[in-house]
């Protein structure tokens, strides 16, 4: 080996050892779906041994394939407009009603709170502590005051879902930086356009948020409804089922309550993207 | 203070005065801070004038109750002959950030204040004059495009803009580019000093810079602490247009260094 051979040699070791590559964790470099798909082909492979090596009654936990079944047969009741599809419609009212009523009173109560100091002071606390109560508790009484009716079921889930819009639009009242404040005053704004050209746009990402909040919420309160009060929804038929131990009825009634809620759910979102389209919601993806 | 009241004859002598001070004082009620005392001083038609001092002595507060945002605690400001009761039409104001709205383009950001003054038709009307501001500051082609797309001295090019669309007689400007880097710094200030002689506006600045201070002003007030009041009236006497190399002249170094020491002292008093 010549001199300049080992020279060669010599800066190319260097060379490897110096330079540093940021490694990707394997996981990283698989898609998400994927990794969506191993967790659920786990999940129902331990659902599986569980059912079949008899470990549970097959009364509390029916086999996969039994709720899969199940499912394909209450989709198959759904979309041929069978009894369940009147059923899923009136929980759906419900649920739309009720969000719409908690965002009315949501967002007016919101914006009292958030922009007098009057309804910081004196009305906030009183929310808080509503807040703070088990509100599915008010389920009897909403039942004795409106009925065994679509109403009672309306108004517990708006008044489950209303304190996340109060407080979400308050916080979103007050997200407005000091600077924007300042300027808004040097241009003469009156209150109104303060409110109505600055902060409200500035607390949508807020506002927003407890949107999303209330939407999941939403539905638990109607379904709540339904339990305690009565009716034709979707909550009675899962009543109905788990009274006649008819588990996987269970099971998948809830799947398909579950996607409309994910439904209303990515809706809210959608608009969200659609409206607040400055403000990249970066929840979803964690850090970037 | 002879220093003082030979300036302020010189001033009035030339131009007509647009700003008058007397005696104003300020105390926060909160803490019990007294933040201004006894600040007397004028500006004339078209002059630029700056006001250094330490952090905390009071700079912005002077500008709060100039432009009518808070009202001092005593004394009067008197502004084109009216005294100033809150914010006013003939006021232009800009700050340490350009605080632009996200949700508005950038056109939409400048016409903003007429928007809120004249509403939504006027503000409609004054696009035009919105982009030709921008062509002036050099952002044309950027009118569409939102603010999160625009670099920190663009933005802050943009809320010059914005100040400048309703026409205001004065500018009052509390360290407008301290959020820039060195060069556009620079750039920004020899912007700024050719919009004022263009339009014959008075400027005041609030500023950090001893070299900022004497490039752009024909007059800087230095501000002692504790309460805050001005030291110093130091007139800069250096020709119009000023340019960036006049930076390396003794003249210039003379009276950075005049006003270093005059801060210096007040350091240690
Ligand atoms: N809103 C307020 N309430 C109570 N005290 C205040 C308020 N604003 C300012 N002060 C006090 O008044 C004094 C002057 O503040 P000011 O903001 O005018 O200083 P400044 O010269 O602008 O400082 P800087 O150079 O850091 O911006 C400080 O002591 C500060 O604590
Ligand atoms: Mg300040």
């Amino acid at each position: 080996m010549s001199v300049t051979e080992m020279h060669e040699k010599q800066r190319n070791d260097s060379a490897d050892d110096t330079v540093w590559v940021e490694e990707v964790a394997w996981i990283d470099r698989v898609p998400a779906p994927v990794q969506m798909a191993f967790v659920f082909v786990v999940f129902v492979a331990c659902w599986d041994l569980v059912t079949r090596f008899g470990l549970v009654s097959p009364i509390i936990l029916p086999t996969p394939w039994e709720t899969w079944r199940d499912i394909l047969f209450v989709g198959n009741n759904l979309l041929t407009g069978g009894y369940m599809l009147p059923a899923l419609w009136l929980t759906l009212k419900e649920v739309v009603y009720g969000f719409a009523l908690a965002i009315a009173i949501g967002f007016t109560l919101g914006v009292i709170v958030g922009e007098t100091s009057f309804g910081e002071k004196a009305i906030m606390p009183y929310l808080v502590a509503i807040d703070t109560m088990p509100k599915v508790a008010f389920a009897p009484l909403f039942v004795a005051w409106l009925g065994f009716g679509i109403e009672s079921k309306v108004a517990l889930a708006a008044f489950i879902a209303t304190f996340a819009i109060v407080v979400g639009t308050a916080a979103g009242l007050h997200a407005a930086d000091h600077n924007a404040r300042m300027l808004f005053k040097t241009m003469g704004a009156s209150r109104w356009q303060t409110l109505v050209k600055m902060k409200l746009p500035a607390g949508l990402p807020q506002i927003f948020t407890g949107l999303k909040i209330a939407s999941v919420s939403v539905m638990a309160g109607a379904i709540t409804g339904e339990f305690l009060g009565g009716g034709k929804g979707f909550g009675e038929l899962i009543r109905t089922a788990a009274a006649q131990l008819n588990t996987p009825r269970v099971f998948s009634l809830i799947l398909y309550l579950s996607i409309v809620g994910l439904a209303l759910f990515l809706l809210v979102s959608y608009i969200q993207r659609r409206v607040v389209f400055w403000h990249k919601d970066r929840v979803m993806r964690g850090m970037d | 203070m002879p220093a003082a009241a030979t300036v302020t004859d010189l001033s009035s002598k030339r131009k007509e005065p647009v700003y008058e001070l007397t005696g104003v004082g300020k105390t926060y009620a909160r803490n019990a801070v007294t933040a201004l005392e006894g600040v007397t001083l004028t500006l004339t038609k078209g002059s630029f004038s700056s006001v250094i001092g330490s952090s905390g002595c009071g700079k912005s507060t002077l500008l709060k109750i100039m432009s009518g945002l808070i009202p001092p605690s005593s004394g009067r400001v008197i502004l084109q002959n009216k005294p100033v009761r809150g914010p006013r039409r003939d006021i232009g104001m800009m700050f340490q950030q350009a605080t632009l709205f996200p949700w508005r383009t950038t056109v939409e950001n400048i016409v903003l204040p007429i928007e809120i003054r004249d509403g939504k038709a006027a503000a409609a009307k004054a696009r035009e004059k919105a982009t030709q501001l921008l062509e002036i500051v050099g952002l044309k082609g950027f009118e569409n495009v939102y603010p999160n797309e625009l670099s920190g001295g663009m933005a802050q090019r943009a809320a010059i803009c914005r100040m400048l669309i309703t026409e205001p007689a004065v500018l009052l400007l509390d360290e407008p580019f301290s959020a820039l880097d060195e060069l556009s710094r620079e750039f920004m200030n020899m912007e700024l000093q050719r919009i004022c002689m263009e339009r014959e506006a008075t400027a005041f600045l609030v500023t950090h810079s001893i070299p900022e201070a004497v490039i752009l002003s024909d007059v800087v007030y230095v501000m002692k602490p504790r309460p805050g009041r001005i030291a110093e009236v130091v007139e800069i006497d250096l020709p119009r247009p000023r340019t960036l190399d006049m930076i390396t002249t003794p003249k210039f170094g003379a009276l950075v260094e005049r006003i270093r020491s005059r801060l210096d002292k007040e350091a240690f008093l």
